[in-house]
């Protein structure tokens, strides 16, 4: 018993001694090696007598934990302190700059054509499209605008022929006629796109955007109309409150015809929406004309309905506080920079149009 | 159309006022545009003479005036205008005063260093007129008036509508009473007709010439013998000009009177001037006459004339003529009233570009049943105002006015409008606006108002029935959310994936015009046919664009000069094939320029190049969901970029349609564009072009297989010919047993010492695993072998030892 009492001891205050990892492996094998103290200790348990033999050997072991414990928690605390030293000569100037990113953006009507498609997707609308290039009949006649019809003055057009039967689309309306003449009612789609008019100052562009509505089946009445115009605006300008105003108009495509105002106000220089008795037009609407239902072969005796065209620049002017039309198409880096949206914002209908 | 409440309450009795007014007229669908003030606060503008002339010190054209302003006042007002001289009267506008058109505040200010108190007004400063050529010349008349306010004071504001092109009735002061007097808002004031009592007949003589295409159906006429024209009496004048019209002479504001108050268009001539009789006919092709805006026309066939012995008088619903013009001195006057043929007119009028208040009535139509009203109305006023002796009317006619009815079923207003209203509310609506109704059991019998053209069948009397009774009554039905279809198609899906796909690789999303500048498409259009505007805004929007990168390029160069130097833009969009409906494909196209890690502390800097195009495009693909495995990519591309640094991709080897074309810009392009910037490439994706998978992700995720035994990645470095790409190795390597190879990565290309000229050195990584077992060394060894057998015999390697 002295003698392993005698080892522990000895050993004990050698290793609390040495703070070199080296000389903990020497004592280590000292102790533990092939012939070491504790290891020739073990080699005598069998001749040792029997009376004394387990008390021993439970001795034995307790020593061999006790040192080959401390043992492993000295290298530890020498290897740390080690690999610290170490670190801290590999510190670096964390306020450096990161490494270079790229970030793009969206454009402010593409994603405004993201929202509104996510709103009227809710309540059923899906999205159709139509060519930029249309022809005369589309884009007038068979909307109820025939040749010498004053309210084609309304519409500066691009022609692609002396004839004038080929032109750029000055209203996404044609895609009414397109998709009506494709299928069978009921349709309920929307339909947007870019749409061209020879006029250009500081609110009108050559080419802008529009959204095109059109919902057809039995006995959709004024009602409806009004019903899905007025949710879309609360849902899009993200307000719970709206107001707005339903007035006459004339559209030679739908009959009655009604424009749509919503209330604002001015504050700071930006426009509120939604308060305020100031009016804003945003929207042409009505009930499909007859004729044009009749021009797509649909007997208006059994089948009635809405359409309406929105300006999604417009929209996204309101929205989103921008004041120049033109800017839209400037592509000003600083500019769509500023207006532009991060492509991983997709508007939804369960995250909601925005963050 | 411009009225004033004043004006209006000639026609409707009404205790409301204005503020009401307003309100009714949008809510009754005639749209208020604006509210103008050519009346109020206008009384600073006086009536002067310039009494002497001096040329400015420092100006040729500039004159100092000095102005007589009453009161034994001058002033000194510097006067740019040709015609301002001595002697003459005019309009002076004080410091202080507010310019009707430019609606500034007028101070006094040095101009080339001689203050000018104040300032001479041309006509179109005050609203008047377009008239913008020197300032306003009074007649000697206003001597004794000089002092006074030019404006005579009036309350009512100016009040400009938006009148739809249906509702030509409201474009006469009594139309728009009717309908507010419909809709509640007063009573419209019952106004006898005077009939023209007289035993003189109308003595020149009229024909309408019975002839196909005739633009002229009836013509109505009175003569007015021995009148003297002279200046309007003040009502007629402050009529006039409250509502933004300059009064001339008393005849010609007669019948401008007549025509805003109902409508009704007449036109005067000096019966004098016209010889022997008038004949309404077609115009032959060349037959030339100046008109009253003192421009020469020349006609082609078929446009509707009015004539006498020597030629054409005038265009018939047009504009009338010089020749046979009123004049002061004019003693004896031929009134026409007549009707014409709104397509004819507007046909004529576009043909010869001309835009007069008589054709936009008559193209929009004028009751045909006014004609012979109006005649009673202005030639009595003619003949109040300036004397003598009417004759009887004269009505020439080859056709006849129909009245026209409608039978509209009374069910059909509710399920149109999705309200109701009392069939006695519906008669009372209709007759106020002038229909005659007969009720029977289920329908009305309607006759259909003369001054009425829009009413054509029953659903435009829904309109009138909802407008009139309000929309507000419409109720708000709440939409259903219910979806029969997905909102996008595969095709639409795709747009919207490629489109944020490209945004999230750095690129900033640019919407440039469809058109552009034909010298840019010219760089780009490549094999396609250029497609030209017949009317283009400006010649540097004259064609459609053939490539987006026309426009992409010419704003990177503006954000370029605006000092931005590392900068990507895309554009998603259409682009023209042909000038067909249909002939467009959608295409997204990405232009990157500058350099990547520009001033980094920690990266070094390099010019973009063709490999970070071609991964934007490869990584795009593959998030989209192609197999990058099974793409191929050759060098054949179009001539706008550089030949030996761009590539074209299918989607498939074989495949007919380019998925994409991506590259370096031709060098020849960027210098004549003059584009300064280190580097610039870019890529197409054609999107027409990708064939969407028929599998939805759902599919796509329904099986998944993996390894666990153990791989085994080699390496194996190939000598071959220069002209052998990468890829032809790595489908080589790729044909040997695709489910044990996976990983072929090209890690290193070599050439120059220890390899012989003319071939060059790729080294390719591969990983080996088996989905079935654990490969032994015998397996690895055979399969090494079989891959270097197979690259050698498919390529002309030669494994490099």
């Amino acid at each position: 018993m002295s003698e392993l009492k005698k080892i522990k001891d000895e050993f004990l205050s050698k290793l609390k001694e040495s703070s070199d990892l080296s000389e903990i492996n020497k004592i280590k094998s000292e102790l533990f090696g092939k012939n070491g103290l504790i290891s020739l200790q073990f080699k005598k348990i069998g001749i040792i007598a029997e009376s004394e033999r387990k008390q021993f050997a439970s001795d034995l072991n307790v020593i061999k934990d006790e040192l080959q414990n401390l043992i492993n928690l000295k290298i530890d605390k020498v290897e740390n302190l080690e690999i610290n030293k170490k670190l801290e000569k590999e510190k670096v100037d964390i306020t450096l700059p990161e490494r270079s990113f790229v970030r793009g953006k969206i454009h402010p009507v593409s994603q405004t054509i993201d929202e509104i498609s996510s709103i009227f997707s809710e309540i059923g609308f899906s999205v159709e499209e139509g060519p930029d290039v249309e022809n005369e009949y589309n884009n007038f006649t068979a909307l109820n605008t025939p040749d010498n019809h004053p309210a084609r003055d309304m519409h500066d057009t691009f022609y692609l022929d002396e004839k004038k039967q080929i032109l750029l689309r000055t209203h996404t309306s044609p895609v009414q006629i397109r998709t009506m003449l494709k299928d069978k009612p009921p349709f309920k789609i929307i339909a947007p796109g870019r749409t061209y008019r020879s006029d250009s100052d500081q609110t009108h562009a050559p080419m802008f955007h529009q959204v095109e509505g059109l919902h057809i089946d039995k006995n959709i009445n004024m009602g409806h109309l009004k019903g899905c115009l007025n949710y879309f605006i609360k849902e899009f300008f993200e307000v719970d409150k709206i107001k707005m105003r339903f007035r006459p108009s004339h559209f030679p495509f739908t009959e009655p015809s009604a424009e749509v105002d919503i209330g604002y106000e001015m504050k700071d220089g930006k426009i509120i929406v939604g308060e305020g008795d100031k009016w804003l037009e945003i929207l042409g609407c009505g009930m499909v004309h007859p004729n044009v239902l009749k021009n797509v072969k649909i007997n208006p005796k059994n089948f009635q309905g809405y359409a309406f065209g929105i300006g999604i620049d417009r929209l996204a002017m309101l929205k989103y506080g921008i004041n120049d039309l033109r800017s839209f198409f400037d592509c000003d880096y600083r500019w769509l920079n500023h207006f532009g949206f991060d492509p991983l914002d997709v508007p939804t209908n369960y995250r909601g149009l925005s963050r | 159309m411009k009225i004033t409440f004043d004006w209006l309450k000639d026609h409707l009795k009404t205790n409301l006022k204005e503020k009401n007014l307003l309100e009714q007229l949008t809510n009754i669908g005639l749209e208020v545009e604006s509210l103008g003030d050519i009346t109020s606060d206008n009384v600073s503008f006086k009536i002067a003479k310039i009494i002497k002339t001096e040329e400015h010190p420092n100006a040729d054209r500039l004159k100092v005036c000095e102005v007589y302003v009453g009161d034994k006042e001058t002033k000194k007002v510097v006067c740019g205008a040709a015609n301002a001289r001595e002697g003459l009267i005019t309009v002076y506008a004080p410091p202080g005063a507010v310019i009707p058109k430019s609606k500034t505040k007028l101070v006094a200010a040095k101009i080339r260093g001689v203050t000018s108190y104040g300032m001479l007004c041309s006509e179109s400063e005050l609203n008047l007129s377009d008239e913008s050529d020197g300032i306003i010349e009074l007649s000697t008349k206003y001597k004794k008036n000089i002092g006074k306010s030019y404006f005579s004071k009036s309350k009512s504001t100016l009040i400009d509508l938006s009148i739809t092109p249906n509702r030509p009735d409201c474009l006469g002061v009594r139309g728009i009473a009717r309908d507010l007097a419909a809709s509640g808002f007063g009573k419209l004031i019952d106004l006898k007709e005077k009939k023209i009592k007289s035993k003189m007949k109308q003595t020149l003589k009229v024909q309408i010439n019975r002839e196909k295409n005739q633009g002229c159906s009836i013509f109505g006429s009175c003569l007015i013998k021995n009148v003297k024209n002279t200046e309007s009496p003040k009502w007629l004048k402050d009529k006039l000009i409250s509502v933004g019209q300059k009064p001339i002479s008393a005849i010609v504001d007669i019948t401008n009177y007549v025509m805003l108050d109902t409508n009704r268009p007449l036109h005067a001539y000096d019966a004098d001037k016209i010889e022997k009789g008038i004949v309404v006919r077609n115009s032959k092709s060349g037959e030339k006459f100046t008109a009253l805006d003192n421009k020469n026309y020349k006609l082609e066939n078929g446009m509707c004339v009015i004539c006498d012995d020597k030629g054409v008088l005038g265009l018939g619903g047009i504009i009338g003529g010089i020749r046979s013009g009123t004049e002061f001195d004019t003693k004896n006057i031929l009134l026409e009233s007549a009707h014409f043929e709104p397509g004819l007119i507007r046909n004529t009028a576009k043909k010869l570009n001309l835009d007069t208040d008589a054709k936009f009535r008559f193209e929009r139509g004028v009751d045909p049943l006014s004609i012979e009203n109006g005649l009673n109305k202005a030639g009595q006023l003619i003949k109040e105002i300036c004397g003598g002796e009417i004759s009887k009317i004269d009505i020439q006619k080859i056709g006849k006015y129909k009245t026209r009815n409608i039978i509209f079923h009374l069910e059909l207003f509710e399920k149109i409008s999705g309200f109701k209203i009392s069939t006695k509310k519906m008669i009372k609506i209709l007759d106020d606006l002038g229909f005659k109704s007969k009720k029977n059991k289920k329908n009305l019998r309607l006759t259909i108002p003369s001054w009425r053209p829009d009413i054509l069948q029953e659903v435009d009397i829904v309109e009138e029935l909802v407008r009139i009774s309000g929309y507000d009554n419409i109720k708000t039905i709440d939409p259903i959310k219910k979806r029969k279809k997905s909102t996008l198609s595969k095709s639409q899906k795709l747009f919207h994936f490629l489109q944020r796909s490209i945004a999230s690789k750095g690129y900033f999303e640019a919407i440039t015009w469809s058109f552009t500048d034909s010298n840019y498409n010219d760089y780009f259009k490549d094999l396609k046919k250029e497609i030209k505007i017949v009317n283009p805004l400006s010649s540097d929007l004259g064609v459609l664009r053939n490539s987006i990168y026309s426009n992409l390029i010419m704003y990177m160069n503006k954000n370029l000069d605006r000092g931005f130097k590392d900068l990507s833009l895309f554009e998603i969009g259409p682009i023209f094939t042909g000038s067909n409906p249909g002939d467009q494909n959608t295409v997204v196209c990405g232009l990157s320029a500058g350099k990547k890690s520009r001033l980094s502390w920690i990266e070094k800097e390099r010019n973009v190049d063709v490999f970070d195009v071609k991964r934007d495009v490869v990584q795009t693909l593959i998030e989209v969901g192609y197999n990058s495995n099974k793409f191929f990519i050759d060098n054949v591309t179009p001539n706008y970029y550089h030949p030996g640094k761009s590539g074209r991709l299918f989607l498939h080897k074989g495949d007919e349609q380019v998925a994409a074309y991506f590259g370096e810009i031709h060098p020849n392009i960027t210098k004549k564009i003059d584009i300064k910037t280190e580097s610039l490439v870019g890529f197409e994706i054609f999107i027409d072009n990708l064939k969407f998978s028929k599998k939805t992700l759902k599919d796509q995720k329904s099986k998944f297989t993996f390894s666990d035994y153990q791989k085994s990645e080699r390496d194996f470095a190939f000598i071959v010919n220069k002209d052998v790409n990468a890829q032809d190795l790595i489908n080589a390597v790729s044909s040997v047993h695709l489910s044990l190879l996976s990983n072929i990565k090209v890690f290193d290309v070599y050439e120059g010492d220890n390899i012989p000229e003319n071939k060059k050195s790729i080294a390719i990584s591969i990983t080996i695993q088996s989905f079935e077992k654990t490969l032994n060394d015998n397996d690895l060894e055979s399969i090494n072998n079989l891959i270097i057998k197979t690259v050698e015999n498919k390529t002309g390697a030669k494994i490099r030892s």
